[in-house]
């Protein structure tokens, strides 16, 4: 199977800006991912232990704010279509198939080891900054929030900072 | 229908719908973009590829564009979109803790979803860290919500904390996204072995978009917004033309619509706060002229099934007032009140110095008793609390 070729970057910069334009305009905030995740914990929780989600501010708050739980959530309806899209796009540029992407120098355990950590970082940094690349960065920057160009700045230039250390993993 | 549509003029069932029809849209271009492999992205903080670079600030640049031109179209209120807030602290703890996560686990949220959805185990992975940090810090919170909204600048826009226009910002971002263009691909071509020079810069069939993007922008500069716009539009036109686009009442018509509660009536007051304080028309509200045009006010001023009579110290103030409301679009039917406060006060609310023998008795009649009315009505309304009145923005959240 040939793995059709990517987009040409800025033609997608574009139609993911008008994307995002077409969401501000129709719902007067922009995209998100970790919102996603955020969601689903909080409903874990309550399910889980009600209890503590009652009592405990960050969930209590989280559920008054969002009734109905995930399936009434927009981001996560969003993120729902995120995955369906992104299959889509897979199926029909033939890059579907179960694969482990990662440097040379390691092998798929340090991958997928150093990937949940990745992911936790940014699960615990996504609420710190309200948001991740999508929701605090893109969307931040497309309505000119100085917040928003502050997240990007410290995501990037913390990336940068700590490239060398973690280049065993990359190249 | 001015944007944002929700929640005026879309429910939150539609939204859902819109919800999942944009998240597939994302979704596809994120995939074809290549954001599904963590080397690629990654490749951005070792110069092999800078692909996230170029998708990134040229979708950042687009929507900010289309966003300003929307605005001076007057088609989407930007007073109303959710602009995240400032916080200084989370904001750079979040980005730092988020970048760590970046060059270690070599997915964002939203690529991590993507690039699961075609078979990506790492991603996967990825998908279930993001969750569990999210636990994490749901655990964590009692212990680091002072961090949280510490360093709080509210709404604050990155044109203002830097002392420009809103347009020239726009102008500097493009030009310095399409510099990093130009030198990202550079690196990309030295770091790869290709031979490189600033010229090798290709953005293929791009060109014709860039260039039109930079034009765009350079006229962004020059892109007053609504605001000034209807500022200007009300500097050009004199007394006569805002006369023939203004009904205009008298004193008597006021105080007749203020008694007899037929119609639902909204009195506006546009002198400064210090006239207003010192007397004023029962049951009026004080929006001095110099802050009508704020976005705070278009909810209150837009009311269908109320019309807003303005007044001021003289007539023309009063038609002023009516017809920037127009320009800037508030629905509500406006009138301006002939003659300024001045006249209102002899007419009315002094009616007592006035010598009964100099006007007709039924007028004299009517407007005694509109005096007494009024006293009342402006006893009921100081014992009301004041209007609320910031409009609810559009809450948000990631």
């Amino acid at each position: 199977m040939e793995n059709t070729k990517y987009m040409n970057p800025y033609l997608a910069g574009v139609l993911l800006g008008l994307i995002l334009l077409v969401t501000i305009f129709i719902t007067g905030r922009g995209l998100g991912a970790s919102g996603a995740m955020k969601s689903v914990v909080v409903d874990a929780m309550t399910v889980v232990a009600p209890e503590h989600a009652a009592n405990s501010e960050f969930y209590s708050k989280y559920n008054a704010s969002h009734p109905g739980g995930s399936v009434k959530n927009w981001l996560f309806i969003e993120v729902i279509g995120v995955a369906i899209g992104g299959f889509l796009s897979g199926l029909l540029s033939n890059r579907l198939g179960f694969k482990i992407d990662r440097g040379a120098r390691i092998g798929n355990k340090t991958r997928l080891i150093a990937a949940f950590a990745g992911g936790s970082l940014f699960g615990i940094g996504a609420q710190f900054g309200r948001g991740c690349t999508s929701g605090a960065a893109l969307s931040g920057m497309a309505v000119m929030s100085a917040g928003g160009f502050l997240t990007m700045m410290a995501i990037f230039g913390t990336g940068y900072a700590l490239a060398f250390i973690f280049r065993k993993m990359w190249i | 229908m001015i944007s944002p549509l929700v929640p005026n003029f879309i429910n939150s069932e539609i939204s859902l719908v819109v919800a999942l029809i944009v998240g597939i849209a994302f979704g596809f271009i994120l995939e074809q973009a290549g954001f599904s492999s963590s080397k690629r992205l990654a490749g951005l903080f070792y110069g092999y590829d800078f692909v996230v670079l170029r998708v990134f600030f040229t979708a950042a640049a687009t929507a900010m564009t289309g966003l300003i031109l929307l605005s001076y179209f007057g088609v989407i209120n930007l007073g109303l979109i959710y602009i995240n807030p400032t916080f200084i602290y989370s904001a750079l703890i979040g980005g730092a803790i988020m970048g760590a996560g970046f060059i270690i686990g070599g997915f964002c949220p939203g690529t991590s979803v993507c690039a699961a959805a075609i078979g990506k185990l790492d991603a996967l992975l990825f998908v279930a860290g993001v969750t569990f940090g999210a636990l994490i810090f749901g655990e964590i919170y009692p212990f680091i919500k002072e961090i949280l909204t510490a360093g709080s600048l509210g709404d604050l826009m990155v044109y203002d904390a830097l002392g420009m226009s809103r347009g020239f910002f726009a102008f500097v971002l493009v030009a310095f996204a399409i510099t990093a263009f130009v030198i990202t691909s550079y690196i990309e071509n030295r770091v790869n072995g290709k031979a490189a020079s600033l010229l090798s810069f290709k953005p293929g069939k791009s060109k014709a978009i860039i260039g039109f993007a930079l034009i765009i922008a350079f006229a962004l500069i020059f892109m007053p917004d609504k605001k000034s716009r209807a500022l200007t539009n009300l500097s050009e036109m004199n007394p006569e033309m805002l006369k023939s686009e203004i009904e205009m009442i008298d004193s008597d018509e006021l105080a007749m619509w203020l008694i007899s509660e037929c119609r639902d009536i909204h009195v506006i007051d546009v002198r400064n706060e210090e006239n207003f304080k010192r007397n004023n028309v029962p049951g009026a509200v004080n929006i001095p002229f110099n802050s009508l045009s704020e976005a705070e006010w278009r909810t209150e001023l837009s009311k269908t099934d109320r019309t807003n009579i303005f007044y001021g110290i003289d007539s023309e103030e009063a038609l002023k007032a009516a017809m920037l409301s127009k320009i800037l679009g508030d629905n509500s039917e406006a009138y301006a009140l002939n003659g300024g406060f001045d006249d209102f006060k002899t007419t009315i609310l002094d009616i007592a110095l006035v010598d009964a023998s100099k006007i007709p008795a039924d007028k004299y009649k009517f407007r005694k008793n509109a005096n007494v009315k009024l006293a009342e009505i402006r006893k009921n309304s100081a014992a009301k609390p004041k209007p609320k009145k910031k409009e609810q923005k559009i809450s948000g959240g990631c």
